[in-house]
């Protein structure tokens, strides 16, 4: 990405055309509406998380019965609604602490496979050549646009019945139990990132500079020592970014979790089970208002401490073309 | 505390099996790259000193790039083909078949999406998301980017209007029936919709159960997590813009609509395009919003949703496909307008 700063000469903003007195004016009284629809959008952008934050911390009773922004007037305090949507042990009491150990092991191999194989694929359609190179990319490219409801049930079914041809078994089912329902998560998570995250990291393979490559060739390394010695650290960058993205997606998902880990205790995510809870207790604003909170909040660190690293990845994903 | 971590055990040793895996297959993938072809070429160069040796002619050593080639993409090309193509294939043929995928009904499916009235509804209040989403949302993101622009604060303000993208689509929406939440005439209302609603005067509503407001509702939620997507990649575009072109308007002394409508708006044209694109494509795809917010009742379901129910609640594979092929279909021409554009502006360029 090339989106640099233009530099702002200094002295040059309040110099340069003759202004009249009225026009000055003007222009303070529209900077002043500016500054007053900007702030006006951040209060309505900002309220909603903050009146939910502000509630999780409310005893239950005051949330059922008056508005959080009474909350100001008289302050009563309580981490009570946390202690009770993590850890109690009543059906209906969210047990997130639970889903939130599913939501982290779902999410570790969904951001690490589809890394890995994403660059090496990446290296290869940048630098190696070989026939065919721009054809399997279009086509990696163009999967792109294939909806994931595309494939949810021909996978759902590859998953729990194999695949058979003409009476003849190609593949047995995979007949996962419990902990193990977690293999086909992160299966179906790797297969759909793979389109995105190849055509991000190609972006920024294929501009490393061509001097370099061909120097390194020149010293006798072969393709998996360039990729591994030089390839890597000088994207890590585009690493990031891609991980943090599919971090988020993948913490953040809600169809691809109840389809291939289903609602069960042992596989579903905080995603699938508070999506449940907003169903059946959808007046239990004392655990759902928490529990949004637990779920809100690692996503959130993540992305508040590098979103430095999202913010290029999301510009070089969407703006290149 | 009551937190049992002896229950955890199995689905941690699960994520250890997986990380495992995963160093076995990379790292495995990477080292046999390294060591196959060292051994091939250790023995060529034998050769080729043997056969020096014995006078006959060396032969010429192919370059082997295709077979690395092979190698650095196959995982990627094995899921692809498995996890994505076949089953792409798969659902356009079981979208031409019965629920139980038994018996070819030919376009039956299709027929019934077009005349069943509540599919109808589904299929309209998707055009009224992909038609209200990308255009609010990109509208307040560029209105944003723009006030902001080298005021104070700036990377303040934007990480407020940015962070509900950190935030699930499910927590976004808990956050905003929070807002919606009704309590009866004469209650005190908990809801902050409903609050205004009264000290205005009016009477407390269930904002969600009123078809079609609810939709607009929801759509607010869509609108909420999207401009902020819509504020980052136009603010930089406008950061984007040459110095000396904006410098040089001021000198003939625009005013600040005539730079906005003039300088600014031609000059992030591309950037536009691609939030309009990429929000419309999400639009079209959105699940989570309708379904923890309403489940798709009160008339406000979505395709996405709808498909989700008709495959893997109610077990018509034919009709949920239908619907997936339809949404396919759809993303089609958007994606062909941006292509289209992106080639114009390269020729351009």
């Amino acid at each position: 990405m090339t989106t640099t700063t233009p530099p702002v000469a200094a002295g040059t903003q309040d110099t340069g055309s003759p202004t009249t007195r009225a026009s000055r004016v003007r222009t303070r009284l529209s900077s002043r509406t500016a500054t007053l629809v900007a702030i006006v959008i951040a209060v309505v952008w900002t309220i909603p998380t903050f009146g939910l934050f502000v509630s999780s911390l409310r005893p239950e009773n005051q949330i059922k019965t008056t508005g959080w922004w009474t909350f100001f007037r008289d302050p009563e305090f309580t981490l009570q609604n946390y202690q009770d949507v993590l850890f109690g042990q009543a059906s209906g009491s969210g047990q997130l602490a639970n889903y939130f150990v599913n939501s982290l092991v779902i999410t570790l191999p969904s951001v690490l496979f589809p890394l890995a194989f994403a660059a090496m694929a990446a290296y290869a359609l940048a630098w190696i050549n070989f026939r065919g190179r721009d054809l399997v990319y279009i086509g990696i490219f163009a999967l792109q646009i294939v909806p994931l409801q595309m494939a949810l049930v021909p996978l759902l079914s590859f998953f729990s019945r194999g695949v058979s041809l003409g009476g003849v078994t190609l593949m047995p089912a995979w007949n996962l139990d419990g902990a193990q329902n977690f293999a086909q998560v992160w299966f179906a998570h790797t297969c759909f990132a793979l389109p995105f995250a190849v055509y991000l990291l190609h972006n920024f393979v294929s501009q490393l500079p061509r001097d370099l490559m061909e120097a390194a060739r020149v010293d006798g390394a072969t393709h998996p020592k360039i990729f591994r010695t030089i390839v890597l650290p000088l994207i890590a960058p585009a690493l990031a970014a891609f991980g943090i993205f599919q971090f988020l997606w993948v913490w953040n998902d809600l169809l691809v979790a109840l389809i291939f880990a289903g609602g069960s205790d042992v596989t579903a995510p905080l995603t699938v089970r508070l999506a449940e809870l907003a169903g059946t207790r959808g007046n239990e604003w004392q655990r759902l208002t928490a529990g949004a909170f637990v779920s809100i909040v690692v996503p959130l660190i993540v992305f508040l401490s590098l979103q430095r690293f999202f913010v290029r990845g999301l510009l070089a994903g969407s703006v290149k073309g | 505390m009551n937190f049992d971590f002896a229950a955890q055990t199995p689905k941690l040793m699960m994520l250890l099996w997986g990380l495992i895996a995963f160093a076995v297959v990379v790292g495995g993938l990477l080292v046999l790259l390294d060591v196959v072809p060292a051994f091939f070429a250790r023995r060529r160069e034998a050769r080729l000193i043997a056969g020096s040796a014995s006078g006959a002619p060396p032969r010429r050593a192919k370059p082997r790039e295709g077979l690395f080639a092979i190698f650095f993409l196959l995982p990627t090309l094995l899921l692809l083909l498995i996890g994505l193509v076949v089953p792409a294939i798969r659902t356009t043929l079981l979208s031409f078949m019965d629920g139980g995928s038994q018996n070819w009904v030919g376009l039956d499916n299709y027929r019934w999406m077009f005349a069943d009235d509540s599919i109808v509804r589904v299929l309209l209040n998707t055009l009224i998301w992909v038609t209200l989403v990308p255009l609010v949302a990109t509208s307040i993101g560029l209105l944003y980017a723009v006030l902001v622009d080298k005021a104070r604060l700036e990377s303040v303000a934007k990480s407020l209007i940015f962070m509900p993208m950190a935030i699930s689509f499910v927590g976004a929406s808990i956050i905003w029936k929070f807002v919606y939440a009704y309590r009866g005439e004469g209650e005190e209302q908990i809801g902050l919709l409903n609050q205004i609603m009264v000290s205005l005067g009016g009477e407390p509503r269930q904002w969600l159960l009123d078809s079609p407001l609810n939709t607009l509702l929801l759509i607010v939620i869509m609108v909420w997590i999207q401009a902020g997507f819509a504020m980052v990649v136009l603010s930089a575009a406008i950061k984007a813009i040459p110095a000396d072109i904006v410098e040089a308007a001021r000198l003939d002394g625009v005013s600040p609509w005539q730079m906005f409508s003039q300088i600014t708006l031609p000059s992030i044209r591309p950037a536009m395009i691609v939030v309009v694109v990429t929000i419309s494509i999400a639009t079209l795809k959105v699940f989570d919003i309708v379904r923890t917010s309403t489940n798709g009742n009160y008339d406000t379901s979505v395709i996405a949703n709808e498909m989700y129910n008709q495959a893997f609640r109610y077990g018509q594979n034919g009709q949920g496909s239908a619907l997936a092929v339809f949404l396919f279909v759809l993303v089609v021409p958007i994606v062909i307008f941006q292509i289209r554009n992106i080639r114009q502006q390269r020729r351009e360029g």
